[in-house]
């Protein structure tokens, strides 16, 4: 039926779930440090964090692709040249994929994360001190695993339109799931049969995760949720 | 020698100051009760000794041991030396009024989680520590419990075994009953009774007369960020000299 396209199909599936968890591992770490940045009391480090947010959820993921991929392609070589050497780097397309997607979903789970810091009570942090901790003990004993729960429910959607968004990486040839099935599309003329195993397989990808999220947001809520009715 | 000695203290909040010049002695096992109606400042005096708020001015003596202060871009003064500040504050075990319990950790890792974590104790010697501390006031029955799972009486209770599995030197209450139903103020009144009654240092800032006439040895009355008479709480209590006092006490004691 995939007229021995569906082995490239998966090579490529396996290629988006890499894709995705690695660019989302990155975007979780500047998300963090956009969070705190955000929340510092001091006023420039904050206005830092602003400008990330700003920028990044102001500006289309496909153009910031574009622009980081080719963009920054030709700044490399630009500058390269004016150092004197004359081999033409080229960007890994997975690397320059993980970058850009962990660079843009990095701003939107700054937010979500500063939401989610805002959300806990101080006293759990004055404690935290009061007993002797330093910042950065409080930071990750109290508030990252209180975070957790608040931050689930941005989170998932920030991983969902993550995940999607990973089809934007195939214009600039990472060989993807979406790059492949629209090459098999092309080469067989049967775009409908490709593109809906497609949407397949994203929709087991975005269950799946549906599901691993659901466990994880039980696992942070214990204490809290079965108080509630 | 003094456990602890804060000499002259001053907070203000912008141009409004709520301490002007508040100074507190306690020797070992002294019990000191800070008495005064809502904002007098008795519990801004009382996070200005673990500098959970920073004061304007003054100094704070642990046992012998001076914090050492500077002034901090916001006014105030914070710790000349962070390490030196964490050190005492795990010195200066503190109850809140909302009990603030870390709400992911059920009762015994609330109160493991600082001897290992800032004092460095095994795992093992923290649990034993940890059982002793929750069984001496009572709740050792809901060690697996998590807060948000326990009465105010039970959190307290708890809250007060986190403090006390430090070891501290001082203990700080700070209104530790003010939140709790009435019925179930008396447990915790108790297990702070007992702890008197072991010879703790404990500085108790409180709505409750009794436990300040029968339990502390020590009484401070603050007025608008002025100690106005401070004595033998027997005495003080029985025959206050102040009129703000006797205004006081003739509201609290109807």
């Amino acid at each position: 039926m995939l007229h021995g396209y569906g082995s490239s199909i998966l090579e490529g599936a396996w290629l988006t779930v890499n894709l995705a968890l690695t660019a989302m591992a990155l975007a979780i770490v500047l998300g963090l440090i956009g969070a705190t940045l955000r929340l510092s009391p001091i006023k420039w480090l904050a206005r830092l964090g602003e400008v990330y947010t700003t920028l990044i959820r102001g500006i289309p993921d496909l153009v910031l692709i574009l622009l980081i991929f080719y963009g920054g392609q030709d700044l490399m070589n630009r500058i390269a040249m004016a150092l004197g050497s004359t081999d033409y780097i080229d960007i890994n397309p997975f690397v320059a994929g993980v970058c850009t997607m962990g660079f843009i979903f990095g701003a939107y789970l700054s937010e979500t994360f500063r939401g989610a810091f805002m959300a806990i009570p101080k006293g759990q942090i004055e404690a935290g001190l009061a007993y002797g901790m330093g910042s950065a003990q409080v930071f990750w004993r109290i508030l990252v695993p209180q975070m957790v729960r608040f931050a689930l429910p941005g989170f998932t959607n920030n991983w969902l339109v993550l995940t999607k968004s990973t089809a934007l990486i195939s214009v600039i040839g990472l060989q993807d799931m979406m790059f492949k099935a629209k090459s098999a599309a092309d080469a067989t003329h049967e775009p409908f049969t490709f593109f809906l195993a497609v949407a397949g397989l994203y929709l087991m990808l975005t269950s799946v995760s549906l599901l691993v999220l659901r466990f994880l947001g039980r696992h942070y809520s214990v204490g809290i949720k079965a108080a509630e009715l | 020698m003094y456990k602890l000695e804060v000499q002259d203290l001053h907070k203000s909040y912008g141009s409004h100051e709520v301490l002007k010049g508040v100074s507190l002695q306690a020797k070992a096992g002294d019990v000191t009760s800070i008495i005064g109606s809502s904002g007098s400042g008795k519990s801004t005096f009382l996070r200005c000794i673990n500098l959970l708020e920073q004061p304007s001015g003054g100094s704070i003596v642990l046992d012998g041991e001076p914090l050492k202060l500077i002034s901090s871009r916001r006014g105030g003064l914070e710790a000349a030396d962070p390490k030196q500040l964490q050190r005492m504050r795990s010195r200066l075990s503190m109850v809140f009024q909302h009990f603030n319990l870390w709400s992911h950790m059920n009762a015994l890792e609330n109160v493991m989680e600082a001897p290992v974590h800032v004092l460095g104790m095994g795992k093992g010697e923290a649990r034993d520590r940890a059982e002793h501390y929750l069984n001496k006031v009572g709740v050792a029955h809901r060690m697996r419990a998590w807060p948000a799972h326990m009465s105010g009486g039970e959190q307290q209770r708890v809250a007060i075994a986190r403090a006390l599995a430090m070891e501290p030197e001082v203990m700080l209450f700070d209104e530790p009953t003010s939140a709790l139903d009435p019925e179930l103020v008396g447990d915790v009144l108790k297990v702070m009774q007992d702890l008197a009654q072991e010879g703790r240092t404990m500085v108790v800032v409180t709505h409750e007369m009794g436990f300040a006439r029968e339990v502390s040895n020590q009484l401070v009355f603050l007025h608008q960020g002025v100690v106005e008479e401070r004595g033998d709480p027997r005495k003080v209590l029985a025959n206050p000299q102040s009129e703000r006092l006797q205004q006081f006490l003739c509201g609290s004691l109807k």
